[in-house]
Parts: C-alpha cells; sequence; structure tokens
C-alpha cells in the first residue's frame, strides 16, 4: 500500500496522505480512558518505558505495582521475580541492570530503608535502576495505609556516603506514569539509581486517566559502547560524564565493584582517582540540573503569597488557592516534580517577587529546610511551615487557614 | 620467554590490572582461584559467557583478578545479585564465589531462598572459619571453643555445617572438600558448572595468619597437613569404624540431583503465558 502511494501520487499529496494514515493509525490504538490508580500507572509507565525485569518483596501500599508487573512482564517476556526480602529486590535488579535490563522495584518506606545500601551501590557503579517508594507513615512499621512524606530526605540522604539523588515526585495519577517513564528514561541516560516518591493516597486513589499512543511516548536507553573490548572503559569520561555501558555477556569483560574505582572499574586507594570518581559522581547531576529539575508554576505571576508543595499536598494547596484569591489574596503555587536535585534556581528566582512562603508538608519539616537555606536574606517569619503527621491529609481548609492567618 | 608451568591460569588473570594481590602467604584462596581456572578451561567456556560474583571479604577479592565478566557486590549479598544476572540472561554461567561469613551469616537468607528456588548459580564457599578481612572475628562455622578477636574466651557457638544448610534448603548439587586437595576442588567446580541447577562446592581452607595463628595452628605447612589427615572421602565412610568418622571433615559429593531448575520454569511460565495470550487475541 505505501510503497503504491509513494509512486503514484505528486508529493505534497504523499505527505498528506502519509499524516493521515498516522493519525488513523493513532486513533486504533490509542488507549482508552479507564479508572486507574496510581501504583497501576507506575506499572503502566514502567512496561512502556521499556522496563523488563522486575524484581521485589511485597510491602504496603506498593504491592499492585507487583501484582500488575507479574501480570503484565511474562506476557511480554520480561522477568519478575518475588525476592527474599528488599535487599535482594535491590541486589537482583541492579544485577540485572548490569546483564542488559531495564530493572525496576517498588516498596515503601521500610523496605527502602533496607534498600539503602544497594541504593549507594547502584550509584557508586553507575549501574541503572528505579526504586519506587510509595511513602507510608514512619518511623517503623508506622501506618502501613496512612499518607505522609517522611521520605524525603531519606531519599536523598538515605546512603551512607556522598552520593547525589535523582528523586522524582508526582501529584496525580497520570502524573505517575508520566514520571515513572521518566525516572526510567533518567536512570538510562545518567546511568544512576532514580528514585520516584509516591504518596500513599495517590499509589491507591483512582482518577481517569487516558495513556498515551506508544508512538508519543519517549524513550530512552543506555548508550552502548562502539569501540572494541579493549578500548572500552568502563567509566569513560566523554560529554557531560554520561558514558556508555555495555551489558555482561557482550564481550567487553569489565569489573565492577563497590569499592572506590578507576575509569576501568577497578579498586583504588589512589587520593586523585578516589577524587576524580567521586566528582564524576556530583558532577554527572550537578551539571545537568537544566535537564533534570521540573517545577511547576501555578498563579505566581502576581503572587504575594507563595506555596511550596510537593505530591498529594500541593493538591490541597491548588484548591486552597482558588479559594484564597475568590476573596482576592494573592497566592500561587510552586511545586517541584523533580525534589531533589532541588530547583534551587528556579525556586530562588520566583520567590523574588512574593513575601511570604508557606510550606505544607505532611512530615515534621524536611522540605521547608530547602525552602529556608535558599531565603536566608529573609526573616523567620516570612517561611512558615504547616505540618501534619497524624495519618491523616492537609485539607485545602488547613491550608486556607493558613494563608489567610499570613494574608 | 621461558614457558611458565601455570600457563593457563596466566591467560586468565587480569595482570595488568591490580596486582599483586591482597592474600596472605599460605592462604587457600589463590589454590581455590587456580583449581576454577582450570577447571573453566578444560570445560572450554567462552569467558565472555561466564560472570564472576562475590561479596565482600577476603575470597570475594577473587574477581578483581580474572578476565571474565566480574561483579564485587555487597557484604552478603553475591548471590541475590547473581540472581538478577542469571534470570536476565541465562545463557551465562554465574559463577559465586563467597566466603563462610559472606555466605552463611549476612548472606544466609540469600543462600538459602536460592538453593530453595534451584536457580542455576555455581557457588564456591571458601571456608576459613573465620573473618579474615576484618581481623579474625567470629563467623558462623568458627568451631566451639576456638579463639577468635571476637571470642577472646573461645566461641560459645555451635556452628552450621554449611553443606547440610544447603541440602536442607533445596540445593541440588552439593560437595565439599579442602584446599589441600586441589584435583577434587577443580573437579566438584567442574560438576557444578556443568549442573544444571544450584550448586554449592564448600572448600575447607586454611587461614594461617589469622586462624591459624590466634588458634596455634602451627602455620601453612601445619594446616595443610591437617587438612589432609583430618579428612576422609566419602567413599570411605561406610568402610571405617565410627570412632575413625568421627570429627573428620567429609569430603565428596555430599548431593547430586536433578530437579526442575528456575531459570528453565520461568521460560516455561513465559512460553505458557505468550501461548494464552495468543489465543486470546484470535478470539
Amino acid at each position: 500500500m505505501k510503497a503504491k502511494t509513494t509512486e503514484t501520487t505528486p508529493k505534497k499529496a504523499e505527505t498528506k496522505k502519509q499524516e493521515s494514515v498516522l493519525t488513523e493509525l493513532q486513533t486504533k490504538r490509542e488507549r482508552k480512558v479507564v479508572l486507574m490508580q496510581g501504583n497501576e500507572a507506575v506499572a503502566y509507565g514502567a512496561l512502556d518505558a521499556g522496563v523488563n525485569f522486575f524484581a521485589g518483596y511485597p510491602i504496603t501500599p506498593s504491592t499492585e505495582i507487583a501484582e500488575i508487573l507479574a501480570l503484565e512482564l511474562p506476557k511480554r517476556g520480561g522477568v519478575f521475580i518475588q525476592m527474599e526480602d528488599e535487599i535482594a529486590s535491590i541486589c537482583a535488579i541492579t544485577g540485572a541492570s548490569l546483564a542488559g535490563a531495564k530493572a525496576l522495584t517498588a516498596t515503601s518506606g521500610p523496605g527502602f530503608s533496607l534498600m539503602q545500601e544497594g541504593i549507594g551501590f547502584a550509584k557508586i557503579t553507575e549501574t541503572p535502576c528505579v526504586v519506587v517508594n510509595v511513602q507510608r507513615m514512619g518511623p517503623s512499621t508506622g501506618m502501613p495505609t496512612s499518607p505522609a512524606q517522611g521520605d524525603i530526605m531519606q531519599s536523598k540522604w538515605g546512603s551512607h556516603g556522598d552520593s547525589p539523588a535523582i528523586v522524582l515526585y508526582p501529584d496525580s495519577v497520570k502524573e505517575s506514569y508520566e514520571l515513572t517513564i521518566r525516572a526510567v528514561n533518567l536512570s538510562e541516560k545518567y546511568r544512576t539509581c532514580v528514585i520516584l516518591l509516591l504518596d500513599e493516597v495517590l499509589g491507591h486513589m483512582r482518577e481517569a486517566v487516558r495513556l498515551p499512543d506508544m508512538a508519543n511516548v519517549r524513550v530512552i536507553s543506555r548508550i552502548k559502547p562502539t569501540v572494541p573490548p579493549h578500548w572500552y572503559k568502563h567509566y569513560d569520561e566523554n560529554q557531560k560524564y554520561l558514558s556508555p555501558l555495555a551489558s555482561y555477556g557482550e564481550g567487553y569483560r569489565f569489573h565492577v565493584t563497590g569499592l572506590t574505582h578507576d575509569v576501568h572499574g577497578f579498586p583504588t586507594n589512589k587520593a586523585t582517582e578516589a577524587a576524580e570518581m567521586m566528582e564524576r559522581l556530583r558532577k554527572k547531576i550537578s551539571y545537568n540540573i537544566r535537564d533534570l529539575v521540573q517545577i511547576e508554576s501555578h498563579k505566581m505571576e502576581d503572587a504575594k503569597i507563595a506555596i511550596f508543595a510537593a505530591g498529594i499536598v500541593s493538591r490541597a494547596a491548588k484548591a486552597a488557592i482558588a479559594m484564597a484569591r475568590q476573596e482576592g489574596i494573592l497566592v500561587g503555587l510552586l511545586r517541584p516534580l523533580t525534589i531533589w536535585p532541588f530547583p534551587d534556581d528556579a525556586v530562588r528566582k520566583m520567590l523574588r517577587n512574593v513575601e511570604t512562603v508557606i510550606v505544607p508538608e505532611l512530615n515534621q519539616g524536611q522540605l521547608i529546610h530547602e525552602i529556608q537555606r535558599l531565603t536566608k536574606d529573609k526573616s523567620e517569619s516570612n517561611v512558615i511551615s504547616l505540618q501534619r503527621v497524624n495519618g491523616q491529609l492537609l485539607s485545602p481548609n488547613d491550608i486556607l487557614r493558613k494563608i489567610k492567618e499570613v494574608s | 620467554m621461558a614457558t611458565i608451568p601455570q600457563r593457563i591460569i596466566h591467560e586468565y588473570l587480569r595482570h595488568d590490572k591490580k596486582f599483586p594481590h591482597v592474600w596472605c602467604s599460605g592462604c587457600s584462596i589463590g589454590i581455590v582461584l587456580g583449581a576454577i581456572i582450570r577447571a573453566i578451561a578444560s570445560m572450554n567456556i567462552d569467558r565472555d559467557d561466564i560472570v564472576m560474583v562475590s561479596g565482600i571479604g577476603c575470597s570475594s577479592r577473587m574477581p578483581v583478578y580474572v578476565d571474565f565478566n566480574t561483579l564485587h557486590s555487597l557484604h552478603g549479598r553475591s548471590i541475590a545479585y547473581a540472581t538478577g544476572v542469571k534470570l536476565y540472561k541465562p545463557h551465562l554461567k554465574v559463577i559465586v564465589v563467597t566466603g563462610d561469613g559472606d555466605c552463611t551469616a549476612i548472606g544466609g537468607n540469600h543462600l538459602i531462598h536460592a538453593a530453595r528456588r534451584n536457580i542455576d548459580l555455581s557457588v564456591i564457599l571458601i571456608n576459613n572459619f573465620i573473618y579474615g578481612m576484618t581481623g579474625g572475628q567470629c563467623s558462623p562455622t568458627t568451631p566451639q571453643e576456638a579463639i577468635a578477636t571476637t571470642a577472646p574466651y573461645g566461641n560459645i557457638e555451635p556452628e552450621f555445617n554449611i553443606c547440610e544448610l544447603a541440602m536442607g534448603a533445596g540445593a541440588s548439587h552439593v560437595a565439599r572438600t579442602t584446599a589441600f586437595h586441589t584435583q577434587e576442588v577443580q573437579g566438584m567446580v567442574k560438576d557444578a558448572i556443568n549442573h544444571p541447577g544450584f550448586s554449592l562446592v564448600e572448600v575447607i581452607s586454611a587461614c594461617p595468619v589469622i586462624y591459624g595463628r590466634l588458634n596455634k595452628k602451627g602455620g601453612a605447612p601445619q594446616m595443610m597437613k591437617d587438612m589432609r589427615d583430618n579428612s576422609i572421602p566419602l567413599t570411605a565412610v561406610d568402610k571405617l569404624p565410627p570412632e575413625k568418622v568421627e570429627g573428620k571433615i567429609i569430603r565428596g559429593t555430599l548431593r547430586r540431583d536433578i530437579r526442575p531448575e528456575f531459570c528453565a520454569e520461568y521460560a516455561k511460565l513465559v512460553e505458557r503465558v505468550k501461548t494464552a495470550e495468543g489465543k486470546n487475541e484470535e478470539l
């Protein structure tokens, strides 16, 4: 059909014809609007991003992710395995990734804590993988089916040693899907363990979502080496610290270790090589902040009060802003989709015009430290914390009350 | 250049990388490494198809020196990493080298579950009865009454019998020998690699510098002699009176069992699910 069209039609018409065919295909293949949980969206996002290896251990409120992938991965020839614990899970996905897989695991707070050593290993060895943490209230076993945002700092500082983090934080079911794909893409591009933080409410909440056609999903895969094996450096410094990555079994026979290593991956005690490795880990994140950071600005143009909120809390904030604006209070919202690296520049710029910042969060004050750090010149009364840690959400009215208090 | 007798071993080493090695003189780990290499050389496996995975400890340094795909992972987690590698690329031969502390203390959980799954990993466990790299602390295999830096008055804990532990968990191939019996090590490693399923080879080893010194074992040559004199082959056990068997290390293949292997079972599941899917689509 296609060949015939090319032969018989003039150039302009040909382009049009092809476009229409494409549109038709898209319409046919376009997925219906479905009612979907955040956890389901993560699972489908993972599949669409090309994840073909999942190892996990059951923990509320993340189990649906494992359950769906247990159902879907075998159909696509992918691997699903339920490991003996969370530590084994992070290790297995790292091992699989070294063998060439796009690998993901999902867990919640206590499991996330167990994984920290393995997350550090994935970071120092620069092995792509994704850890989804559907946060629940802690510390310890806490309240397994109640929301909290207590892992914001753990996601950055949880692993020992200095290890720059990439952490994404969605606020809706659709965004859970999108940011899962982004997490996989970033992990492949930057060769690191990327963390996706989800709120318990989001994991279990259902929203109507239309997943995009696969043709519109941008999938990034690791760069493969093109040099002969004896030229291959497992940690080659090329542009922006993103280097090609060979897999086991492809003839490159590289060494991977959690010890401080040189560019070939072999352990080293030399101060210069150690510093080089640490700088490399830091720079590949800090030099690419523009690519990594995403932030949403909502009604900030004329705002005198700014709310800085992530995840599910930002939705209550949006409702509160609508109510406050009806009463003439000029308030807006800043919402980071990437919480680590922290969007310093964007926040500084947008905060320049406001008098007060409210930071509502479901913890005893974690995000607020970053805002305080960036607003050193302002007095303490300009940065106001609104905290809740009782297993309940902050409602729009809670936030509205605070807005009125400070306006 | 003169011919070097250990030519085979040299072929498989990463000469230009990180030598000299970290092992003390008199240590058995090099002997086991030699046996592993000779076993692989005799089997003509392409070294691109071998992944050697280890955890943390003296024996776990082995992957640095050999020219395979190598992974020096976290303490105790070698089997978990190996599971990921093997499951994603089942055609690779995955060899885990580990020690008694690494595999049966912190890594005990992964050991028993890999054995239960019967995933095709070849675990070469070098048992020297002590934590060598951290300076001589008690391990799960330190004999009762032996001295360790964390048991200065003598160890009061009963020790693990690693082979029994692995068999209890369902390992389908289990063997034990000592570093003195190099030919046996080589044969058992070969069997383990050939075996389609989870295999464990326990190699009783000498750590003269730490375990030997703390427990007055008389140095490396004496410890080697002890391994020779204090072990008996499994085939001789029935022929000897019980008093001659008691307290001896039993060498031999303790179990060789063919049962469904995990990666193969998973491949079958994928096939089954895909076929069912295809049928659904037709309907």
